[in-house]
């Protein structure tokens, strides 16, 4: 997408790169490009077509800097204003980041949302990331019709309590006589919620989380009783609970949701799944409340703050570098990878330092995803089955050596080679290619240590070719190899930083 | 979508909102319009804001532009039948319908199995038991096997169902092996004769590598216990979704070759029009949608009235 973005982009451009300005007739031209990224982003049409607008204003006039490309300049206008779009002011004038917090409490906080948006679960992350700031937290079951969700959010509770740092208590409030089956019981969660702040009050606790029932934006009967917990407890923060998965439909719900409630932030669910996540765009312009964090996994603690400048990028699909800097940083440390340099610096790395790192980097996701995030890789790899599989192979392989093996793998005979490959369960041919390859990768990393950015990256490019005999093991030596070296290498960029 | 509920008449249960909608859904944008470059302009953004997605909306804009240029297009009716014409003829009648299990050698009947994933929040334990409760009136017997033993509450959900439906679940543990309960569930099924075992599973994101793998695990269980099956493998898709149905349909169909959508969540006003470019592009058809919190809630596809409902105003 980035790749034909950028090409867009510039054959539009590259007409009028001789006057050195962007005028509005090519300016149109490369806007269609954005608005067909724009629109599989699922970004709403109305705010596409206004987008555009605004983007033509800005970028007529504009000087094209000589030293770019001009594409990617359109691009980086493009970007700002998506940016400015999710998170207005930038980051001074963005809201402050977390949940408000109420003297004397208890702070009350009101999730709503469709059904299957996540409420349930982000209640539970919600809570996880109170208590880890010391604050005690109750969660109340408003949920009265689902079948089963106060059992759900009592156990999500106890698992907050059970498995997440911090100190402070998070407790369960719920009224389970209540429950009645669909349309039943509209009114009652009204009562369960004034009875659960009073109780909290007495308790002194810190923050009141409601988890209230999924309910269509068109319901008026369900709607209302949302508006009567609003009017009657009066929360001091009302959350809009959306999946980052929707369409077009986002700005009637959204829109519907705030009308009645005056959300005061929107939280973004499964953005670890591939989307693309232009809900961000349409939610953010709807509702002009700030998106105050995402949800990016089933585990209690995968709740993240928002960063408009990703989201853009992902909107725009030009990947995700910071991401997957981040994720590299969580798995490895600091220490741990300047150890590692040094080690290849000297050309001393082993079979062992190898395994560690093919270890690390499989724990950070699969290999598709991982270089899903890398920019322009993805739309590459769109059709390109890349297999794990080999990758466990290769793990086999060494898992089968003996450490005096890992260390030093010219010992490497013909007997150690057979007897290494039944251990994995591979053809000796198998073992040898890999000793082969491990080879060629240290020395290459070897030189590389002393290389430039640039040497690095030609470097890279050999090592690349090479992996092309189309043998089985190529799988881990082109890609695995590409992404384990920029990882680190943007790691290192960072640090410098 | 307000067609959908139209279309079995629920509005006798009184409900303003159906009302409303009902006598909404009987007025078209397009009735009594000339057809002119600003109508397809309109159609075109209608299109998009379904979630039909550009690629495909383009293509059907292509096709309709060439009859209006040719002259056999000239109103807003014409265009209607134009689009219907084309989207019926993605949806053969034949697809659209349950595969059951062939009858034995012998004669005696075989038990059919339902497998239904989709992702996180989709509506797979509602979908679920509306299927549920359409078999057994139409007489057959049905057995639930609640695999999701993921999702805090999910097996006690299902169980809920069960009770109001008399339809009986097999279940395991919260925490459990999940293909462990689909083993037992065939198992069960096989002894009892039943006509239909359903299995329920957690949702997951397809992007989730070693979910899908478990998926395929579940597939290939009731693959060997029971011949045939699974007959028929269901994808939920929320009609709210955008263009990632695209993903998550290449995905499940991937993991564990997903026979038919089912989709739900239609009685928002989100319309779900990516199922129309899953269709070009998986050849996937929807066998049912869902309209609803009961389990009555549940309609079998039908391509000329989900054509209307996308253009009633």
């Amino acid at each position: 997408m980035f790749e034909r973005l950028s090409e867009g982009f510039s054959d539009a451009l590259r007409k009028i790169s001789g006057r050195g300005t962007i005028t509005e007739a090519n300016v149109r031209e490369a806007l269609e490009e954005v608005r067909t990224a724009l629109l599989e982003a699922d970004v709403n049409l109305e705010i596409v077509n206004t987008f555009c607008e605004e983007v033509v204003a800005d970028a007529l006039g504009a000087k094209v800097t000589k030293s770019l490309k001009p594409g990617q300049e359109f691009i980086g206008v493009v970007q700002n204003r998506l940016i400015e779009l999710m998170s207005p002011g930038g980051p001074e004038g963005a809201a402050p980041a977390g949940v408000l917090r109420i003297s004397p409490g208890p702070t009350v906080v009101m999730m709503c949302g469709l059904q299957g948006s996540g409420k349930t679960t982000t209640c539970g992350k919600l809570a996880g990331y109170l208590k880890k700031q010391g604050r005690t937290v109750m969660l109340v079951a408003a949920d009265l019709q689902r079948p089963a969700a106060v059992d759900q959010l009592r156990t999500v509770a106890e698992q907050v309590e059970a498995e997440m740092s911090g100190g402070a208590a998070v407790s369960f409030y719920s009224e389970p006589e209540r429950v009645a089956e669909y349309g039943q019981a509209v009114g009652a969660a009204v009562e369960v919620c004034v009875n659960a702040v009073k109780q909290a009050r007495a308790q002194n606790i810190d923050t009141v989380i409601l988890d209230t029932a999924g309910r269509l934006h068109i319901n008026d009967e369900l709607m209302g009783e949302l508006q009567r917990v609003n009017s009657s407890l009066q929360p001091h923060q009302i959350y809009l609970v959306v999946d980052a998965m929707v369409g077009q439909d986002a700005v009637a719900s959204a829109r519907a949701f705030h009308d009645r409630l005056n959300v005061d932030g929107v939280i973004l669910t499964k953005f670890d799944s591939d989307t693309r996540g232009g809900a961000a765009l349409t939610v953010r312009k709807v509702t002009g409340a700030p998106i105050k964090f995402i949800g990016v996994g089933e585990k209690l603690d995968a709740l993240e703050e928002f960063h408009a400048e990703r989201i853009a990028s992902r909107i725009l699909g030009m990947g995700d570098v910071v991401s997957l800097v981040e994720k590299a940083q969580e798995e490895v440390s600091e220490e741990e990878a300047e150890r590692l340099q040094e080690k290849m610096a000297k050309g001393e790395l082993t079979m062992e330092d190898f395994l560690k790192q093919l270890r690390t980097i499989r724990k950070m996701g699969p290999m598709k995803q991982l270089l899903g995030l890398l920019p322009g890789v993805g739309q590459a790899l769109k059709d390109v089955a890349i297999d794990d599989k080999q990758l466990d192979r290769v793990e086999g392989i060494i898992n089968s050596m003996t450490p005096t093996e890992r260390c030093d793998v010219s010992l490497m005979s013909n007997s150690r080679r057979r007897r290494i490959a039944h251990g994995a369960g591979v053809d000796p041919m198998e073992v040898g290619k890999l000793v082969k390859q491990f080879d060629a990768v240290s020395r290459m990393t070897q030189q590389m240590a002393g290389l430039g950015a640039m040497g690095k990256v030609q470097a890279m490019r050999k090592l690349q070719a090479m992996g092309g005999d189309g043998a089985g093991m190529t799988g881990w030596k082109g890609k695995g190899s590409t992404s384990q070296a920029s990882s680190k290498s943007r790691y290192k960029k960072r640090k410098r930083r | 979508m307000a067609l959908f509920k139209s279309v079995v008449s629920r509005i006798t249960k009184g409900l303003a909102r159906t009302r409303e909608s009902f006598v909404g859904s009987l007025r078209s944008m397009l009735s009594g319009r000339t057809l002119d470059e600003q109508l397809i302009g309109e159609i075109e953004s209608r299109l998009i804001q379904a979630d039909v997605g550009v690629q495909t909306t383009r293509r059907l804009i292509d096709s309709l532009r060439a009859d209006y240029k040719a002259g056999r297009a000239t109103s807003g009716e014409d265009a209607l039948a134009h689009l219907k014409r084309e989207i019926k003829a993605l949806w053969p009648e034949s697809d659209r319908r349950i595969h059951f299990a062939p009858p034995r050698a012998d004669g005696s009947k075989a038990t059919t199995v339902i497998l239904v994933a989709g992702v996180n929040g989709s509506g797979k334990t509602t979908s679920v038991a509306k299927i549920a409760k359409a078999l057994r009136d139409d007489g057959k017997t049905v057995l639930l096997a609640a695999c999701d033993t993921f999702r805090a509450g999910a097996v006690r959900q299902l169980e809920i169902w069960s009770d109001r439906l008399g339809v009986e679940v097999i279940k395991g543990q919260q925490g459990g092996d999940p293909a462990a309960v689909a083993f037992d569930a065939c198992e069960a099924a096989k002894a009892r004769g039943v006509d239909v075992l359903l299995i329920d599973t957690a949702g997951r994101l397809h992007t989730q590598d070693p979910l899908m793998r478990q998926l395929t695990k579940i597939r290939s269980v009731t693959a060997k216990r029971i011949e045939g099956a699974p007959h028929e493998v269901l994808l939920v898709l929320d009609a709210t979704t955008g263009q990632n149905a695209l993903r998550q349909a290449a995905h499940f169909t991937e993991a564990i070759g997903v026979t038919g959508l089912f989709l739900s969540k239609l009685d928002g006003t989100a319309k779900g029009g990516a199922v129309i470019a899953i269709r070009e592009q998986t050849d996937i058809p929807v066998k049912f949608i869902g309209v609803g919190e009961t389990p009555d809630d549940v309609e079998p596809f039908e391509p000329e009235a989900y054509v209307d409902a996308l253009f009633a105003e």
